[in-house]
């Protein structure tokens, strides 16, 4: 009896520890113990290039310090649009406020700020050197119009002020926060964001504009990324170009009594299918107006807020 | 006893059963590799002409980047968001279409001295085969026997230079002068002739496809023997007193030196200061560790890339296959040191 005992435990004892040298072993060829390196970064749950090689910024892809650091010596101007008009001038207060704490922090920036409605600019204190400058423009009754007229605002600013004045610009919309770092990791010379909701839907399912008849026409079958229209941006010669083009392009839209779907958000796609961006950002940089992020989001810098249509548009 | 041995088999054959399907459990990733269509598009588009360069302040401090993930999946770009280019991450069709309809000129620059001309036929033959192929390559080939180059038959919108260059007794010597034979011809003919420059050892080998996925404004490829290396232990010149000396907390990656590329006017710039680098060694009489290669590792380390080639791009016909590295493309063939070198 004695002697089955111990050979019972021997038994186990034996087999605890065959599978614990094993687990050992299978550990350090794994991901337990890694490798040596003690590097975090990298994502491999998420794509972080596109087909034609262009990076898409996630979290965990960049590293601050090495990207600041590299942007610090160039001495950069970004400037940044906002458009405010009618109610919309509610938004400005958070926007600026939470742009100050997580927008290029550290670097030059330059907002300008379109409304109809100048007394309504709330007093923000911006941090040094960063400066805001506010442009009156006329009211207008239709959002969809507000939205579209932005293409050809930006294009005349990019022409008559700042070709001396900013390296990069980005185009933002204003119903929006900044809850997280947004920094110089999303500059390049051609910069589209990822539509919130599209990041892993099928193409088949994307909200291009299908009729031929417009010029944002995108067939069936085509199209790499279903960008969003709230954030774009880059050097000032590419996007003049985009928005240049997308203005012309609605402009012949109009001629033909057609509006695209989403408006200038569907030239915007058209013009990035065949202008491929030279950078992605995750929607990481502009997330749903809703606040819970969603398996790869793993932090949400920059977000529409809820808002209420009804109230804040002039038109429904 | 008996409840003792009956609680020993319950034990042994729980076990049995249940630790095996854990450690196979937890031993697969459960994170898939993410949705990620590749598309194909035939439109045309335009180049990415990335102006800016990427300068970086030595004494940085920052954690080591992996180039294979955890998890095993190779990681696609750099920690300042250079892409790193892998077979799956790029589409060939796409990437062929945009720089097609740019009309470019690819230089490549190849030095095969003394015994080394026997490399160059099997170079330029699997070259003309995988080796841009569609687009127009300019070879220029720097011997000091010009009548043993090989008459190897180029495709269309392909032709090759042969430039004489003095003999030397010292492979390193060689291999040391490459970078001012560089620097001159990028002064005097490439600025003219060509957008686009590689610089490639030519005991090497293509084994498949090198193309335009592997353009862009400074071009450096990993080397095949320390993507998988702590970068205390990269083979970077150590000694202070050398120009290329890197200290052990700092490093991104280690380079491989036999591929070099880029815009004309980055790859003049790596040129011309790894050539000026050496010179100040020379002066002091100090050789780095892998010559040419360290000087290299030491520019990219403060001037990063804004495009790194995995070691597909670079690897050695003796290492075998590794998970992460799925094709070869580009390969230095095994040679027998002291056939080929004139010292040792």
């Amino acid at each position: 009896m004695r002697l089955r005992q111990i050979f019972y435990v021997f038994l186990l004892g034996m087999f605890v520890g065959l599978s614990l040298s094993g687990l050992i072993y299978w550990g350090f060829t794994s991901i337990w113990f890694g490798n040596h390196l003690t590097g975090n970064l990298g994502r491999t749950d998420v794509a972080s290039v596109t087909p034609w090689l262009a990076p898409i910024v996630w979290e965990g892809t960049f590293d601050s310090r090495v990207i600041d650091s590299i942007y610090k010596q160039q001495n950069i101007t970004i400037a940044t649009t906002v458009f405010a008009l009618g109610k919309y001038t509610r938004f400005l207060k958070d926007f600026l406020e939470s742009a100050e704490e997580h927008y290029f922090v550290g670097f030059r920036v330059h907002f300008y700020l379109f409304t109809d409605q100048p007394e309504e600019v709330p007093n923000v204190k911006l941090g040094q050197e960063r400066y805001l400058t506010v442009k009156t423009l006329p009211s207008m009754n239709r959002w969809q119009d507000i939205s579209m007229s932005r293409m050809e605002i930006l294009e005349k600013l990019i022409e008559n002020e700042l070709a001396s004045e900013a390296d990069y610009i980005f185009c933002l919309d204003v119903d929006t926060k900044f809850y997280g770092r947004w920094g110089v990791e999303s500059l390049g010379r051609l910069v589209g964001v990822i539509h919130p909701w599209f990041f892993n839907v099928p193409r088949f399912l994307f909200t291009y504009e299908h009729r031929p008849k417009s010029q944002a026409y995108i067939p069936a079958g085509k199209g790499d990324y279903y960008y969003t229209g709230a954030a774009f941006g880059g050097s000032l010669k590419d996007v003049h170009n985009l928005t240049k083009t997308c203005r012309e392009q609605m402009n012949i839209d109009t001629a033909n009594s057609i509006e695209a779907l989403w408006h200038e958000e569907s030239h915007l796609n058209k013009y990035f299918l065949y202008n491929k961006p030279s950078k992605l950002l995750s929607p990481e940089y502009l997330w749903r107006d809703i606040s819970m992020s969603s398996g790869s989001v793993k932090i949400i810098r920059f977000s529409h807020v809820a808002k209420n249509n009804a109230e804040v548009r002039p038109n429904l | 006893g008996n409840s003792l041995r009956k609680i020993a088999v319950s034990f042994t054959s729980c076990s049995v059963i249940v630790f095996p399907p854990i450690l196979v459990f937890l031993g697969y990733n459960s994170i898939s590799f993410g949705y990620k269509e590749i598309r194909l598009c035939s439109n045309l588009t335009k180049e990415h002409q990335e102006n800016p360069s990427l300068q970086s302040p030595q004494g940085l401090s920052y954690n080591q980047p992996r180039v294979v993930g955890l998890n095993g999946k190779v990681i696609a770009v750099t920690p300042w968001l250079a892409p790193i280019v892998w077979e799956g991450t790029f589409d060939s069709f796409l990437i062929d279409s945009i720089y097609q309809q740019q009309n470019i000129t690819i230089a490549t620059t190849v030095f095969a001295l003394g015994k080394y001309t026997t490399f160059l036929k099997a170079f330029l033959e699997s070259a003309e085969q995988n080796y841009f192929v569609g687009f127009r390559v300019h070879y220029y080939l720097f011997t000091d026997h010009p009548e043993q180059v090989p008459a190897v038959k180029l495709g269309e919108g392909r032709q090759l230079t042969v430039l004489k260059v003095a003999s030397s007794n010292r492979w390193q010597e060689i291999t040391l002068r490459r970078m001012e034979k560089l620097e001159k011809l990028i002064e005097s003919r490439l600025v003219n002739e060509a957008d686009y420059v590689f610089s490639l050892d030519v005991d090497t080998k293509f084994y498949g496809r090198w193309g335009a996925e592997s353009l862009g404004r400074l071009i450096g490829v990993i080397h095949p023997g320390y993507y998988q290396t702590s970068r205390k232990r990269f083979p970077y010149e150590r000694r202070p007193e050398s120009q290329a000396y890197i200290p052990a907390a700092e490093g991104d990656y280690y380079y491989g030196g036999a591929v070099i590329g880029g815009f004309v006017k980055d790859v003049y710039k790596v040129a011309k200061t790894c050539r000026e680098q050496l010179d100040i060694d020379a002066a002091k009489s100090i050789e780095a560790a892998w010559q040419e290669e360290s000087h290299l590792n030491k520019y990219f380390l403060y001037n990063k890339p804004s495009k790194v080639l995995s070691p597909e791009y670079l690897w050695q016909d003796f290492k075998p296959n590794t998970n992460e590295v799925k094709i070869i493309r580009f390969s230095q063939v095994i040679k027998n040191y002291a056939a080929v070198r004139p010292n040792p």
